[in-house]
């Protein structure tokens, strides 16, 4: 049952990846490929969020921690789509811009995550003591 | 129309995500994130050769947008080399500069397969 819950959390963070996506195309009509980055960082950040404040906090059920957590934001944030943007790039002979992709997405992707632990971390320590 | 490709697509790709991890955990004890770093190498080969050969919009969206944009990860990855972080820093560049490194050139094989 909980492979079931993943797949249908994926289903609908796919969708919400596709609109965010489709949504940023409309005003960035640019080469780089800003859509994917900006979810891949909110991802990162939520995910980082949600583990270490809601997902510890026990509020949760562990098939709903699942199911957001590998489903919903898994499937939100994207690796494939990345590496074929960036060969996309390459192969159109903007290497610039294909640095800074790959550069962007390395460092911010790490920051997003760590602002997330670290805002969750906080969050968690801060109602724990007021428990 | 759209919608519906994406999200039965979509439903497959987490589903296998999840699985591959359930199975790493049954094969193997160590805590490296060997199924992250499969799915997303994989899943960025598979991608490469969509994009290369003449495939129809439908396919694009149900495949390439809903499968295998669910099948990879960006989140959990990150999440993964964060939990390095002052524990184990040759782990935390190897499996960085793994997934990278070996994503990118996934892609550009898949890419000039066909």
């Amino acid at each position: 049952m909980l492979y079931v819950y993943v797949g249908l959390a994926g289903a609908l963070g796919a969708l919400a990846r596709y609109g965010v996506g489709t949504g940023i195309e409309t005003f960035w009509i640019g080469m780089f490929p800003l859509g994917t980055l900006l979810i891949n960082l909110s991802g990162s950040f939520v995910l980082g969020w949600l583990t270490h404040f809601l997902f510890r906090s026990g509020r949760l059920s562990p098939s709903i921690v699942t199911a957001v957590g590998t489903g919903f934001i898994g499937s939100f944030t994207t690796f494939s789509t990345f590496s074929i943007e960036t060969i996309e790039l390459l192969e159109s002979g903007a290497l610039g811009m294909a640095l800074l992709y790959v550069t962007l997405s390395l460092v911010l992707g790490l920051f997003s995550s760590w602002l997330g632990f670290w805002l969750g971390r906080r969050r968690f320590r801060r109602e724990g003591v007021a428990r | 129309m759209t919608i519906l490709v994406i999200m039965v697509g979509a439903f497959f790709g987490a589903m296998a995500r999840f699985g591959i991890g359930q199975l790493v955990k049954i094969w193997t004890a160590s805590t490296f994130p060997w199924a992250t770093l499969f799915v997303n190498v994989s899943g960025s080969f598979l991608l490469g050769y969509l994009y290369a050969s003449s495939a129809g919009p439908s396919l694009m969206l149900g495949i390439g947008v809903g499968f295998l944009g669910s099948f990879t990860t960006f989140s959990t990855f990150k999440l993964e080399v964060m939990r390095f972080v002052a524990k184990d820093w040759i782990r935390f560049g190897v499996y960085l500069l793994a997934t990278y490194v070996l994503g990118l050139v996934a892609a550009y094989l898949g890419y000039h397969l066909p």
